[in-house]
Formats: C-alpha cells, sequence, structure tokens
C-alpha cells in the first residue's frame, strides 16, 4: 500500500503538470468543452460508442481521451454502457455490411435528442475500405450523421474537438 | 535436426505413407519450402506432419485458371513448410485439416465462405465469416464475385447461427454483442452458465468483415501496404511490415540494413505501447485502476514519442514496399535512448508493485488458464502461448532481419493464467527496451549508409511469403503479384485466428464476471481475424 501512495504522490497530477503547448490546448479546448456540453445537456454528455467495422485504432485513440494527460470526465463527458443512457453516438469504423443492422439498432434505442459523430476517416466515407459487399461505406449510409470528424485515426485532442464542433451545432435533432 | 535433416526427414515419411511430391522448391516462397502434393493426399500430408510434431500455422486458397490452390502452412522452431495442392473449380472438394489440426477449423471455414472450398469430414459444417451480406452459394473470392457485391439491399442481422443448445436445471445463457458495453471492437460471445461459473462459450465473429483479401485485388505496392496497416490497427507496423516483407520476396529484394534496422525498431515500440496498455487495462479490470491510469500514462508518453518520431501516435505509413519513409538520424537515437532508460525507471516501481500485490495476486493466479496441451493443439503464439509452454517467436527463430544479429530470451511459463500472461508481457517490454537500445547501437554504426528504400524489380506472377513476429504473435501474409504486378492475392492470417478459440478453451470453470480480465488478457484482434 505505501508503495502505491508513493508511486501516486512522486507520479504527480500529470494532467495539470503537464509542460507542453499542447497540454495547454487540451486544457482551453476542455473548457470551452464543459461551457458547451454545460449549455445543453446540464453539465454533462453521456457518449455511446460504436465500432462499426473498424480497425481497431480509432478506439485506441478514444481510450486515450480517458488517460490521465486528457481525462474527458473531468469535462463532463463520460462514455457509457447504453446506447439508452447515451446522448451521442459516436461511430467508428466503415460500417461493415455484417454490423449494419447493428448500428441502426443501437441508434433507434437512443433517446432524443440524438446525435451522432462519425469518427475517423472510414466512418466519414469508408476510408481505406471504400463500400464493397463487406462494406456500405461511410455512416451516414446508414444512420444520420451530425459530425463527421477525418483523420486516421483521429487524435484524443482532435476528438476533444470534433466532440466540441458538435455541441455549437447542436439544434436538437 | 538442422532444418534440412528436418525436410528430408518428413520427405521420408511422406514417401513410406505412399505420398507423391510433384515437385518442392527452397526458393518460391523463400525462407519457407514450397512442396507440390495430390489433392487426396492432402490429410495424410498433414497427418505426417502432426505425428513429426510440426505446428499447423494457416491456410488459404487462391482461383487460378480453373483452379482453386490451397497453401497450408506447417511449421517447427525457424523452418517453414507450405503444402499446396490443387482442385478444379466446378468441384472445389477437398480434405479437412481441421480433425487433425483443431486449429485450422475456422481458417478452413473462412475459406469454404469466400472461395467457395468444400472441405469433407470438416468437424464443424457451419459457416463463419460469412454473415447476411451474400448468399451461401456466393463465393467472394472468386472471380466472377463483383467488388461490390450482388446484394444492394439493407444486411439483416445474423440471428439464426445455429449455436449448439444446453440444457439442465438452473442452466441459463447469456447472449453478449456484437455491440458491446465498453469502447471495443465488435463480435458476439454466447455463455453458457450455471450459477456463476462458466460451462461454455462460444464466439462468433466476423462482424468487422470489411472484404480486406477483395478490396487489396488489383492494388499496386503503396496501396498493399496501406490496407495492411489497417488489418489491425493496433498492429499496424507488424503488418504493414508482413506485407512488404511478402512483396519484397516477391520480387526478390531486400530493404536495405538501416530500414530493417528501422522497421525492428517501430515494431518494438509497437510491442511496448500495447503491452504497457494492456497490463494497465488487465489490473484495471479486477478493479486495480491505480495500473489503469499509470500505465496509460507511460503508454501516452510513447505514443507523443512516435508522434514526433514519424509523424502518426501508431506509426501507421512508416513502413513502404522496399523499406521505410522515416529516417532516425543521430539526434533521435539520443532522445530515444533517454526514453528507453526514463522508461525502465519508471516501469520498475510499478512492476514490482503488480508482481506481488496481494489483490491482484488473489484475482489473476489461476485464473483463465490455459494449458500447455491446449496452447499446442491450438498452435498458439505470442505471449499467450510463451504463457502456456509455447516459445514461438519469430526473431529468436532469427528468419529475418535486423533479429538475426540480435540476442534476448523468449519469456516463457508454463503457469497459462492471466497472472502469467501478465507476467510475460512486463518481460517482453523489458527485452524490447534491450532490443531497441541494441539496434539504436547498430543504426550509429551505419549513419553514413545512404538510401532507407529500394525500388521494388517488376516480376510479374512472383508471390512472397511475410513471416513476423508482431507483438501478438506470429504473422503470415501471402502476396501473389499478376502480369501486371498489381496484387492478384493477399491473405494475411493474423496470430488472432489461434488467440480466439484459446480464449473459448480457457474460460470454462472461470465466473462470468471474470470474462473481461481472461479477455483482455489474450487480446484477440477482431478486425484482424475478420479481415
Amino acid at each position: 500500500m505505501l508503495r502505491i501512495l508513493r508511486q501516486i504522490w512522486t507520479t504527480g497530477l500529470l494532467t495539470e503538470q503537464a509542460p507542453s503547448l499542447q497540454d495547454a490546448d487540451i486544457q482551453a479546448l476542455g473548457a470551452q468543452l464543459k461551457g458547451a456540453i454545460d449549455a445543453r445537456f446540464g453539465g454533462s454528455l453521456a457518449i455511446r460508442q460504436v465500432d462499426a467495422g473498424s480497425c481497431n485504432a480509432c478506439e485506441l485513440e478514444i481510450h486515450a481521451l480517458s488517460n490521465p494527460y486528457y481525462d474527458i470526465e473531468r469535462f463532463g463527458v463520460h462514455f457509457v454502457a447504453s446506447p439508452r443512457h447515451a446522448d451521442m453516438l459516436l461511430v467508428t469504423g466503415p460500417v461493415s455490411r455484417h454490423m449494419e443492422t447493428a448500428l441502426r439498432r443501437t441508434w433507434r434505442a437512443m433517446g432524443k435528442p440524438r446525435f451522432v459523430i462519425a469518427s475517423g476517416d472510414c466512418a466519414c466515407n469508408g476510408g481505406e475500405f471504400g463500400t464493397s459487399y463487406a462494406s456500405c461505406g461511410g455512416v451516414d449510409k446508414v444512420i444520420p450523421v451530425d459530425l463527421h470528424l477525418p483523420g486516421c485515426p483521429p487524435a484524443p485532442d482532435e476528438l476533444m474537438r470534433g466532440i466540441l464542433a458538435l455541441m455549437g451545432r447542436a439544434t436538437g435533432r | 535436426m538442422n532444418r534440412f535433416e528436418w525436410l528430408s526427414g518428413y520427405l521420408a515419411e511422406l514417401e513410406d505413407e505412399h505420398i507423391v511430391v510433384h515437385s518442392g522448391s527452397g526458393e518460391a516462397l523463400a525462407p519457407a519450402h514450397l512442396l507440390h502434393v495430390d489433392p487426396e493426399d492432402w490429410a495424410k500430408a498433414a497427418v505426417v506432419a502432426k505425428n513429426m510434431d510440426l505446428r499447423w500455422a494457416g491456410i488459404w486458397g487462391d482461383e487460378q485458371a480453373g483452379e482453386i490452390v490451397l497453401s497450408a502452412v506447417v511449421a517447427r522452431p525457424g523452418a517453414y513448410l507450405v503444402l499446396r495442392t490443387a482442385v478444379p473449380l466446378e468441384r472445389p472438394q477437398i480434405a479437412s485439416h481441421a480433425a487433425i489440426y483443431p486449429g485450422a477449423n475456422r481458417m478452413e471455414r473462412h475459406l469454404a465462405d469466400m472461395l467457395g472450398v468444400r472441405f469433407t469430414d470438416h468437424p464443424d459444417g457451419r459457416r463463419w465469416t460469412r454473415h447476411q451480406a451474400w448468399d451461401e452459394s456466393q463465393y467472394p473470392l472468386r472471380s466472377d464475385f463483383p467488388l461490390q457485391g450482388l446484394n444492394p439491399k439493407r444486411t439483416p442481422a445474423d440471428s439464426d447461427y445455429p449455436f449448439p443448445p444446453i440444457q439442465g436445471s438452473g442452466v441459463y445463457e447469456i447472449p453478449v454483442g456484437p455491440v458491446h458495453a465498453g469502447t471495443i471492437e465488435p463480435g458476439h460471445f454466447r455463455f453458457q452458465a450455471a450459477g456463476e461459473p462458466i460451462l461454455r462459450v462460444e464466439e462468433r465473429l466476423g462482424y468487422t468483415h470489411k472484404g480486406i483479401e477483395k478490396i487489396a485485388v488489383g492494388r499496386d505496392a503503396d496501396g498493399l501496404a496501406r490496407i495492411a496497416g489497417r488489418i489491425s490497427g493496433d498492429s499496424c507496423v507488424a503488418h504493414t511490415w508482413a506485407a512488404c516483407q511478402a512483396l519484397e520476396r516477391a520480387c526478390g529484394t531486400k530493404p536495405p540494413e538501416r530500414a530493417s534496422l528501422i522497421r525492428g525498431l517501430l515494431c518494438e515500440r509497437e510491442r511496448v505501447a500495447n503491452h504497457l496498455g494492456d497490463i494497465g487495462s488487465i489490473c484495471n479490470d479486477v478493479g486495480f485502476s491505480f495500473a489503469l491510469m499509470q500505465c496509460h500514462a507511460l503508454r501516452e508518453q510513447w505514443l507523443r514519442r512516435n508522434l514526433d518520431l514519424s509523424g502518426h501516435r501508431l506509426m501507421m505509413n512508416s513502413l513502404v514496399p522496399g523499406g521505410v519513409a522515416l529516417d532516425v538520424d543521430a539526434g533521435v537515437i539520443e532522445t530515444l535512448r533517454k526514453d528507453h532508460a526514463q522508461l525502465r525507471a519508471q516501469i520498475r516501481p510499478l512492476f514490482d508493485i503488480f508482481d506481488d500485490h496481494p489483490s491482484l495476486e488473489d484475482r489473476l493466479l489461476g485464473t483463465g488458464r490455459l494449458s500447455p496441451e491446449t496452447a499446442k493443439m491450438l498452435g498458439v503464439s505470442g505471449y499467450v502461448g510463451k504463457a502456456s509452454g509455447q516459445a514461438i517467436d519469430l526473431r529468436k527463430d532469427a528468419l529475418y532481419a535486423p533479429y538475426t544479429r540480435l540476442q534476448f530470451n523468449v519469456a516463457q511459463s508454463q503457469a497459462g493464467d492471466v497472472a502469467a500472461r501478465l507476467a510475460i508481457r512486463q518481460e517482453e517490454v523489458h527485452s524490447s527496451l534491450n532490443l531497441m537500445d541494441e539496434m539504436l547501437g547498430m543504426l550509429e554504426r551505419l549513419k553514413d549508409q545512404q538510401g532507407l528504400h529500394v525500388d521494388l524489380p517488376a516480376r510479374p506472377g512472383g508471390e512472397g511469403l511475410g513471416l513476423i513476429d508482431g507483438w501478438r504473435g506470429e504473422i503470415i501474409s501471402y502476396v501473389r503479384l499478376d502480369r501486371d504486378c498489381r496484387v492478384a492475392r493477399f491473405f494475411a492470417r493474423d496470430p488472432s485466428w489461434f488467440t480466439w478459440p484459446a480464449l473459448e478453451q480457457l474460460l470454462p470453470g472461470n465466473i462470468v464476471p471474470d470474462f473481461p480480465v481472461c479477455n483482455k488478457s489474450v487480446n484477440g484482434s477482431y478486425s484482424g481475424h475478420d479481415l
């Protein structure tokens, strides 16, 4: 136990100590994000992430949003297990034909208002995989999309910016 | 037994079984040895291989001039043998290897779904990669199947896959997925349980099938490298390397020595990044979130260095056919040396805690045990195999540069539980750091060598086999070029083909709530498997 406490103590708060300009950007971006979410969702935004056929690179970067450097939860953004608890669907991958119905059902299970971000090049337009017998292409071929967020994969700071961009545009579909 | 003795032993055994080997070549798919056999001897050739304790490592098919050419790989440490035969397209029937090598089960079913090969005596006649996007009588990898498919309508859910039923007092089923509760890839798990313990679990994969084998056809070398980097996003360096190596061998060339070293460096960086993330996540799955935060902070620092080094946090697009697209100069070498020393200092106190923390011991020791016998039966490589006594490591078996000139010990355990897989990953972080330091020294000595890539010579119709040890284990990549030197056939065999069945085997007897930690300790790739 003492070793753990010592390790935590010596590690310190990475989120605030982070020295580079990049981390300052993250702080500013996060503050704006929280403002937008406060206005629309009373302080919290629940995101359900769906991998509709990605290569998993997008998921790795979405995971990074929860690491001590980005810690997106401090801005009221959290990832939920059920679409019924979600305000936003964050979809990655070209939509594989085998995931087409699962994605549509997940979207239908959400309460309204609901928002959809197509995250990553594949989710935007099929990316490297395009459209084929196995791939529907972009997410908007299957469900309505509010924001297209390019990148292969989008980096954590780009994901934060994307969520913010959507909040600025949210109209209550 | 050296490679030649082993091969002549195998050939002698085949002769004893009256199996005719039509031709053999040590060149066509070097470093593997290629043997042509009759289709009726297909199963017998596998039986002989099994009796000689060879591991089964993959199968693919290739439509060529009215035939389907089948290639199956069997191996022993450092030596690969490709068995090849052909069956007519109008009657593509062949004996199954799955009864001899259980690890062949799903890959043969994939081949049946994709190319219409009919495996006689297959122990499991159900479809595998095919859900509802194409019909039973359609085969996407056939040349007459259009890329856009034959079914423009919406694809319904695959709701009638025949899972074997289970009955009994208090026995129940839990269907999970394809959309999981966490931020992970899609797949379906069907748990059959009584009380908390799992009686049986069956996986249903194929949800991320994106037609990689089909869309690779017709691409040029650079296009193939791009798609290979997206087979499994956590293994983009390893898969790109395997595809590039296959291309280079198909064209009869080699990357410059410095390029190989840089590839090795990036591949080890990928290994460290993934192990750091997974070590934290495994501990978190038993409620030890301290490890998650600590390890993911280290992973983030590591990914930021990847960005400085390659312009991409996951190092995508860093490897190109013939070499690499980035240089490692004296300044970078210095920075990386400091990074390595820093990471060593950072993981020492952490790994000490993970090694003997009572609550981790309590939850991880004995959990999710894969016996060495089962691991061997399935042909599992990587950290899952190493934790269950299978010391398969292509870097050690010295089949490719730069590892031919590097020394390290392959971590190994017989325990086979989650704790062992965690320990192997920790050891691999250390050995990767040592390997990378050595590579930096070698790069320094070669600093005056010019050129980071070579052009691929045109070799129409060439074929090559890429064999790379990725962080997850052995990757086999096959490429055949057409007359215009574009890709005619591409198959990438991710190690997950064998670790997914291993997960099914190690779960029974564990409690349902331990599924996440068992799954994370194995961490199969859905996308790498589904293609």
